[in-house]
């Protein structure tokens, strides 16, 4: 049997129809360009603080360091004292902090240190993130972090 | 002078190097377009510090409370007042015990603005401990430079 061709020549080239997909692809970019923000990386102080405040103390190796914030009338930092003994910015109590534990303590110390904030009501909470800075650790020139104390924890509020 | 006219074909745009880099242009925006701004309000503005890097891995149970300057909580999309929030907390707590979670095994992620009072955070802390939250995660953004 003879099958009839009814299909005139085909055309050399076949267009495809662009318009539309660009279209929709240029509608995506731009909801994608208004919707995009440049976004400051964040971290974490992780605190572990049961509601026992007493319970979290550690007396294994060495006694807790109580670092005190005294805030001025409009919430700045007015003073920063180590067990008692006042300190005149956060890189000086960095530096208490080192010469009491050392650098090259063994992890179990480091573990077993603990740090109390006790700070000033109305005391503005960076001053707070910055003792915790000096206390927790630093960058070295390699950049990764060496860590000191890690047990941190919040005397309770009082006004 | 007489100029020959030819019969050429009308001339095409050449588009595939415009859709590739709409594509990629595409590509990138979808990577890097991050879906979670619900929980890092404008209104809040962290205090910063050299050690605070991105954790490794997620919290397995997170709740972000934000405290403003005002000393207000923004939680679930909504501004409370610190008073407020320990029923809200109570459901979170009820929701988690029908999952089988204990309070003591999700962390609170407290992102406070740095001229908050500390005794606003101190407070806030408080009313999650009084829920038996346990673990707490203070946020800061990463110093820049």
């Amino acid at each position: 049997m003879r099958i009839r061709k009814s299909i005139g020549a085909l055309p050399d080239k076949i267009d495809l129809q662009m318009t539309p997909m660009i279209d929709v692809v240029f509608q995506l970019l731009i909801f994608f360009i208004f919707s995009f923000k440049i976004v400051v990386q964040e971290g974490d102080f992780n605190i572990k603080m049961p509601i026992a405040g007493g319970a979290a103390m550690n007396t294994d190796v060495l006694p807790p360091f109580k670092v005190r914030l005294v805030a001025a009338e409009d919430g700045k930092l007015r003073g920063i004292e180590l067990d008692g003994q006042p300190i005149d910015s956060f890189q000086s109590l960095h530096e208490q902090i080192i010469a009491r534990i050392g650098v090259d303590a063994p992890a179990s110390l480091k573990e077993s240190a603990e740090v109390e904030l006790d700070c000033d009501y109305g005391l503005h909470y960076r001053h707070v993130i910055d003792a915790i800075t000096a206390c927790s650790g630093y960058v070295a020139p390699d950049g990764n972090i060496v860590k000191l104390i890690e047990k941190i924890r919040l005397a309770p509020p009082q006004k | 002078m007489r100029i020959k006219r030819y019969d050429a074909a009308p001339p095409e745009l050449d588009m595939t190097p415009m859709i590739d880099m709409t594509f990629q242009l595409i590509c990138f925006f979808m990577v890097a377009l991050s879906f979670d701004e619900a929980d890092r309000s404008e209104k809040v503005r962290l205090p910063s510090s050299e050690l605070a890097k991105p954790a490794d891995a997620p919290f397995e149970l997170p709740i972000t409370l934000q405290l403003t300057r005002e000393g207000t909580v923004l939680y679930a999309g909504e501004e409370l007042a610190l008073a407020n929030l320990g029923s809200r907390l109570v459901n979170e707590v009820q929701v988690m015990e029908r999952l089988g979670k204990h309070p003591a095994d999700a962390t609170v992620i407290i992102r406070a603005d740095g001229d908050a009072p500390t005794g606003k955070v101190q407070e806030l802390i408080q009313a999650c401990q009084e829920r038996r939250f346990e673990i707490f995660a203070l946020r800061a953004r990463q110093e820049q430079g």
